[in-house]
């Protein structure tokens, strides 16, 4: 589901001169493995046959934010938007190049990935947000907030297995935005839940900027990337193609 | 897939650039990770034992089952058909003492190699502290070992035997080799299974012999008579299991009014360099796998979110 562009707010970002990544030169390269046995490891070698082909995700990409930017990464898929979110948030490497961070990163690489079905609501709130690098007491302060934002305070105590997607979705997606990150990595997540969730995510990715929070998001909802960010970097087939305005980013992509 | 020319240490900011606050993504303090991490650490071995029992009726009582039906079946095939209860006073402890040990080894061996694969969806999409996968498994490993433990202690006090310092010694260092020996292999299987599943069928398949190559359900007495002298004894006697198993004998049964009493007439009773044989050489053994298997880790660490 896309979000109304009318209620998308205006970019409350303010950017400031302060470097707070720094992408130098990445360069990711996966190799598509045809199977993950020892059998074809040995044939192969005993054929001498190139065992797999390799594939640049990223290609040789540079790219600095600032603290306060709110920027965004678009590009058809496959062209390496999440690749290079995952480099920043340290769950991949870069075969070449290197990433620095200054501060707390928290990467919402997808929602919902560190929740166990198994688990209670109150479980899971506690266990994604250690994961997310909150500590104990952090947590015990933010947990009736972030149950609030979610809007599910009946069903904290319920194994997650037994939600709906959209609460599963909306108690992930308040765990995420009540870390307190000091950069924060989005992939996606503004499809989550109903039209009023999706006003409330907005509204709180904009109260984040107001505090001067550093984003970076990949979403393919050109319309309201383009009003939400200080400046999108356009990626094709793992090259950083343009690097600036937001209209004019979008525009590049389209003109393909 | 092969590791790149560019090490480690071309990606992390320089000296200069760490004071300004820089970092690498991804950059942690290793293999002391568990130790800094322990709130979402101990979360993660919650985690574990909720999923593990889950829909299930008997819950943790499947961790006493399972080594009672071992005993029993053990017990009746070796003790009775195979008469071992006839020269070997209070087998049952024996035989249990040295199940329990083997069971530990088999459960944290088994989980930390599984560790990885079996948090694939953790690994793969959020970055979090990748040693901490294999020490909530050996922790949950512990929990369950815990009943047995008590079982173990409950059977040996019936055989009126009593708790003694030389029994407490010989326990904790039997402990301390086996976890720190078995997370060794775990981290190295635990690696290499990410990129090959055939590793965790192998590792199966040692924990099955492991049972045969170390004196838990024959005494190491037999062993000697059978190869004394040649290497493969060395081997037998260097197998760190084998040490663990005579330790935990030590502990349990060798002090035990009957084993004491029979000792005087039959002295193979009595297991080589008592109390404590090679303790020394387990612990360095164990610690020299458990050195590798930090490495191992920590090098291959970085690629599995790709493998997986």
């Amino acid at each position: 589901m896309s979000p109304n562009i009318d209620s998308v707010p205006d970019s409350a970002a303010v950017p400031t001169d302060r470097e707070m990544v720094r992408i130098e030169h990445v360069t990711k390269q996966f190799s598509l493995r045809h199977d993950h046995s020892l059998k074809e490891l040995v044939f192969s070698a005993l054929k001498r046959k190139k065992l797999a082909d390799t594939f640049l995700a990223l290609n040789d990409v540079d790219l600095t934010v600032h603290a306060g930017e709110t920027v965004g990464l678009i590009g058809f898929n496959g062209s390496g938007k999440s690749t290079l979110l995952k480099t920043i948030s340290g769950v991949l490497y870069p075969d070449h190049g290197r990433v620095l961070l200054r501060g707390r990163v928290a990467g919402l690489i997808e929602v919902g990935a560190g929740f166990h079905p198994d688990l209670s609501g109150r479980e899971n709130v506690y266990l994604n947000g250690a994961i997310l690098g909150m500590s104990r007491e952090q947590i015990d302060e933010k947990f009736e907030e972030i149950v609030a934002f979610s809007e599910i305070e009946e069903f904290i105590d319920t194994d997650v297995k037994y939600y709906s997607s959209g609460m599963f979705l909306r108690l992930a997606f308040s765990v995420a935005v009540h870390t307190e990150p000091d950069i924060f990595l989005v992939d996606e997540i503004l499809s989550v839940g109903d039209e009023p969730f999706q006003r409330k995510c907005l509204e709180r990715i904009r109260e984040l900027q107001e505090a001067g929070r550093t984003m970076v998001v990949v979403s393919h909802e050109l319309e309201m990337l383009e009003k939400l960010c200080t400046r999108i970097v356009v990626l094709r087939k793992g090259r950083a193609i343009f690097d600036g305005d937001p209209t004019e980013a979008v525009a590049t992509l389209r003109a393909g | 897939m092969t590791a790149n020319g560019t090490g480690g240490a071309a990606r992390l900011p320089s000296r200069a650039e760490q004071v300004e606050g820089w970092r690498a993504p991804g950059q942690d303090a290793g293999w002391l990770n568990p130790i800094r991490e322990r709130f979402l650490l101990r979360l993660l071995v919650r985690k574990e034992l909720r999923v593990r029992y889950r829909g299930s009726a008997l819950g943790m009582l499947w961790s006493y089952v399972k080594p009672a039906v071992q005993f029993i079946v053990f017990y009746i095939a070796l003790g009775v058909f195979l008469q071992l209860s006839r020269d070997t006073p209070a087998y049952a402890v024996y035989l249990f003492s040295g199940i329990v040990v083997v069971n530990l080894f088999g459960e944290v061996f088994g989980n930390a190699t599984r560790s990885i694969t079996g948090n694939q969806a953790l690994v793969s999409k959020i970055y979090l502290p990748s040693e901490l996968f294999p020490w909530a498994s050996m922790i949950v490993a512990l929990v369950h070992f815990l009943p047995q433990l008590a079982v173990l202690v409950v059977g040996a006090l019936l055989f009126g035997w009593l708790p003694s310092v030389t029994a407490a010694i010989a326990f904790l260092l039997g402990i301390v080799i086996l976890v720190v020996f078995t997370m060794g292999l775990g981290m190295i299987t635990a690696a290499l299974n990410a990129a090959f599943r055939d590793v965790e069928n192998f590792v199966d398949l040692i924990v099955m012999v492991a049972t045969w190559l170390s004196p838990v359900l024959y005494r190491i007495s037999m062993v000697e008579e059978a190869i004394g002298g040649t290497v493969w004894w060395w081997l037998y006697q260097l197998n760190p299991l084998t040490i663990v198993v005579e330790l935990f004998h030590v502990a349990f049964w060798r002090y035990g009014p009957d084993v004491v009493d029979a000792v005087a007439a039959d002295p193979s009773l009595a297991g080589p360099g008592e109390p404590f044989g090679l303790w020394w050489a387990g612990l360095l053994i164990a610690v020299v796998t458990f050195v590798v298997g930090t490495v191992v880790f920590e090098r291959s660490k970085r690629r599995f979110a790709q493998e997986l």
